[in-house]
C-alpha cells in the first residue's frame, strides 16, 4: 500500500509559512526571555511581515494552483496578501504605545495578529471551500480573542462574547451553505469545478446555498441586516483591534466573497446580484443615517465601516471587470484611511481611552494643528472628497455600477456619500471651528503611531492622485475571472 | 433499515428539542448525549463508520465531559432567571422568521434528485479511504487545521490565564 502524495511547492504558500513561523517564534521568544522584556515581539512581527511581503512580491505574476488544487497562486490573491500585510504592519505600529498604556503589551497579541493574517491569506487564496472556511476560522478565532484582550474591562468582554456567539452562528450558516453546494454540485467543492457541475436541475438547492453563503459572508463584512454586532464590538474592543477588524477582517471577507461568487456562480449572476443590490442599498443607507446620530468616535467609525461595506457591495453587484478592480482598489484605500483615522483616535484617546467622544475633538485644530490636519485628511478621504484615495475608489465603484446598467444603485450610492459628508465633516468642523471646552493637554506622540499617520496620510493622497499604477495592478489581477 | 432510520431521526429530533427546552443546564447536557448517540447511529446507517466513531468518542465523550466540567465549576444549580426584556414582538417575529427559514430549507432540499450513490468500498468501514484522502488531496487543509488548533490554544491562554505578566 503506497500513498502518492501529490507534488507541491512550498514557495507557493511561503507567506503563510513565514507568518506562522514568526508567530510561533514570538511566543517562544516571550516564554524564554526574562520577565518584563517584551520589545522583541513587535519587532519580530514586523520582521515576519516584511519577509512575507518580500515573498509575496517574488511570487507576483505566477498563475496557477498548488497543493492538489487547494490553493490559488495568482495576482488576485497576492494583491490581497499585500493589503493584509500592510494592514497588519500598520496595526502593529499603532498598537505598541496603546497596549503599553494599558499594561497589556503581550507577546501573544502580536502572535495572534500574525495568525489572523495567515487566516486572511487562506481566505483570499483558497481554491476549495474548505480552505476558505478554515481561513475564516483561523482569522475569526484570533480576532475573537483579541477583541476580549482587556479582560478586566466589561465592554471588552461583551465585545468578545458577542462577536464569538454571533460569529459562530454566521460560520454555521456559511458551512451549511457549503454543504448544500456540495450536494448540488454532486460532491465537489473546488471553486474551479463548481460552475460546470452546478447544473440547472439543482438550481433551487444552489440558490439556497448562495443565500446561506451570503449570510455567512455578509456577517463578516458587516452588511445590513447582519450588522447588529458591529457597533458594540467595535466600541468595546481595544481600539487597535477595532482598527484591525475594520480593515483586515472586512478585506479578507470581501476577497473570499468576490472570488467565490465571481468564479463559482457566473451563470446565476442575475439571481445573486439582485439580492446583493438590496443588501448594498440597505447597508449604505442604514450605516450612513445611523452614523449621524453617534457621539462616540468608535461607534461612528463602526457605522461608517458598515456604510463602506455597502459601497463595496455595489462593486460586487456590478460584477464586471471594473467592479472587481474597484473592489480591490477601494479595499486598499479603505485600509489606509481607516487605519489612519484609528491612529488619530488612539492618540487623542490617551490615558486608557478617556477621550472618545467626538466633542473631545473640539479645538484640536488650534492646539495640535498637525494631528488635526491628519484627521481632517482621513475624514475627507472617508467621505470621498478629491484628491484623496476615497474619492477615486468611489468613482471607480460607481462607474462600474453605471457601466453594468445599475444607474439607480449608483445614484443611491452617491446620495449616501453626500449624507456621509455630514458626519465626517462634523469632526473637521469641531476641530477647527469650535473652541476647546478645556485645555486638551499634552498628547503623547509615540514615534510608531506618528510614523503610521505619516505613512497612511501620504498613502491616501498618493494613491488618490496617482491611481493608475494600482489600477493596472488590479486590472491585471482580475483577469482570472472568465465570467466578468 | 428505513425503520431504524426513522426511529433514530425521531430520537434525535425529540432529544434535540429537550436540550433546548430544559431549564436546568445539566439536564440539557445529558439529553445532548442521547442526541449525539442517535446522530451517530444515523451516520452508521449512511456507511460513515468513521464519522460515527468520531461522533461518539469526541462529542459524546470528550466534549460532553468538558460541558459537565464547566457546569460543575460554574455551580449552576439554580436555573437562570427568565429573561425579562424579551418583547412579544421579538418572540413572534423570531418564530415567524424561524418557521419561514425552515420551510425554505425544506423546499430547497426537497428539490434534490440525488444520483444513485456509489457502493460502500469493500471491507469494514471507510476509515482507510478517509485517511488516504487526508494525507494526499486534503493534505493542506489537514495541516492548516493544526494552525487553527494552535490559535485556539493561544487564545484560551490569553483569555483564561490567571496572571499575564
Amino acid at each position: 500500500m503506497t500513498l502518492n502524495i501529490p507534488s507541491f511547492n512550498l514557495a507557493s504558500i511561503g507567506p503563510w509559512i513565514t507568518l506562522s513561523i514568526f508567530a510561533i517564534a514570538i511566543l517562544l521568544a516571550d516564554a524564554l526571555s526574562p520577565k518584563g522584556n517584551r520589545t522583541a515581539a513587535p519587532l519580530l512581527a514586523l520582521a515576519g511581515l516584511a519577509v512575507a511581503g518580500f515573498q509575496t512580491i517574488s511570487l507576483w505574476g505566477k498563475n496557477g494552483l498548488d497543493f492538489a488544487r487547494m490553493v490559488y497562486v495568482d495576482n488576485f490573491s497576492l494583491f490581497f496578501y499585500m493589503v493584509f500585510i500592510l494592514g497588519t504592519a500598520l496595526t502593529v505600529l499603532i498598537s505598541l504605545q496603546y497596549l503599553k498604556d494599558y499594561g497589556k503589551n503581550l507577546a501573544e497579541y502580536y502572535a495572534l495578529l500574525l495568525f489572523a493574517t495567515v487566516g486572511m491569506m487562506l481566505m483570499a487564496a483558497g481554491a476549495h471551500l474548505i480552505m476558505i472556511f478554515l481561513g475564516l476560522e483561523v482569522m475569526s478565532i484570533a480576532v475573537y480573542v483579541l477583541a476580549g484582550l482587556f479582560r478586566e474591562d466589561a465592554r471588552s468582554n461583551e465585545a468578545a462574547l458577542k462577536y464569538l456567539v454571533l460569529g459562530a452562528f454566521a460560520s454555521a450558516f456559511l458551512l451549511f451553505g457549503m454543504a448544500m453546494l456540495y450536494g448540488a454540485a454532486g460532491g465537489t467543492l473546488f471553486l474551479n469545478d463548481l460552475p460546470g457541475r452546478l447544473t440547472a436541475g439543482f438550481k433551487p438547492l444552489t440558490l439556497l446555498a448562495i443565500a446561506l453563503l451570503v449570510v455567512g459572508f455578509g456577517f463578516k463584512v458587516a452588511s445590513v441586516p447582519f450588522h447588529m454586532w458591529t457597533p458594540d464590538v467595535y466600541e468595546g474592543a481595544p481600539t487597535s483591534v477595532t482598527a484591525f477588524m475594520a480593515v483586515g477582517v472586512k478585506t479578507a471577507a470581501f476577497a473570499a466573497f468576490a472570488r467565490v461568487f465571481f468564479l463559482a456562480f457566473p451563470t446565476l449572476m442575475p439571481d445573486w446580484t439582485m439580492v446583493l443590490w438590496v443588501l448594498a442599498v440597505a447597508t449604505m443607507t442604514l450605516g450612513n443615517v445611523v452614523a449621524i446620530a453617534q457621539t462616540n468616535i468608535k461607534r461612528m467609525l463602526a457605522y461608517s465601516s458598515i456604510a463602506h461595506a455597502g459601497y463595496l457591495l455595489v462593486a460586487l453587484v456590478a460584477a464586471n471587470q471594473l467592479g472587481a478592480v474597484s473592489l480591490m482598489y477601494y479595499l486598499l484605500a479603505y485600509t489606509l484611511m481607516n487605519l489612519g483615522a484609528f491612529g488619530v483616535v488612539i492618540l487623542v484617546g490617551r490615558k486608557k481611552d478617556s477621550y472618545l467622544s467626538i466633542y473631545d475633538y473640539a479645538g484640536l485644530g488650534a492646539q495640535h494643528p498637525a494631528l488635526a490636519a491628519a484627521m481632517a485628511l482621513f475624514m475627507f478621504a472617508l467621505a470621498g472628497i478629491p484628491p484623496t484615495a476615497g474619492f477615486v475608489g468611489k468613482f471607480y465603484i460607481f462607474s462600474a455600477a453605471v457601466k453594468a446598467g445599475y444607474i439607480w444603485l449608483a445614484i443611491i450610492g452617491v446620495m449616501n456619500s453626500v449624507v456621509s459628508v455630514y458626519y465626517y465633516l462634523r469632526i473637521t468642523v469641531l476641530m477647527y471651528m469650535k473652541p476647546a471646552e478645556a485645555d486638551l493637554g499634552p498628547i503623547n506622540f509615540a514615534p510608531a503611531v506618528t510614523a503610521t499617520l505619516l505613512l497612511t496620510a501620504a498613502g491616501v493622497v498618493l494613491i488618490g492622485v496617482f491611481p493608475g499604477f494600482l489600477y493596472n495592478l488590479a486590472l491585471n489581477s482580475v483577469k482570472i475571472f472568465p465570467g466578468l | 433499515m428505513q425503520i431504524i432510520f426513522f426511529i433514530l431521526a425521531g430520537v434525535a429530533l425529540v432529544t434535540g428539542g429537550l436540550v433546548v427546552f430544559q431549564r436546568h443546564p445539566l439536564r440539557s447536557a445529558l439529553w445532548l448525549i442521547v442526541n449525539f448517540f442517535a446522530v451517530a447511529g444515523i451516520y452508521l446507517l449512511a456507511h460513515a463508520e468513521f464519522i460515527a466513531a468520531i461522533q461518539v468518542i469526541v462529542y459524546a465523550g470528550a466534549i460532553m465531559v468538558l460541558f459537565l466540567f464547566v457546569i460543575m465549576l460554574l455551580n449552576l444549580r439554580e436555573p437562570e432567571a427568565e429573561a425579562k426584556f424579551m418583547h412579544l414582538g421579538q418572540k413572534v417575529g423570531g418564530i415567524i422568521l424561524a418557521v419561514f427559514t425552515v420551510l425554505l430549507l425544506i423546499y430547497g432540499v426537497m428539490q434534490v434528485v440525488l444520483p444513485p450513490g456509489k457502493a460502500a468500498p469493500p471491507g469494514l468501514g471507510n476509515t482507510e479511504s478517509i485517511a488516504r484522502l487526508l494525507f494526499t488531496d486534503y493534505l493542506l487543509p489537514f495541516e492548516v487545521t493544526s494552525v487553527l488548533l494552535l490559535v485556539a490554544i493561544v487564545g484560551a491562554v490569553v483569555l483564561a490565564k490567571s496572571k499575564l505578566k
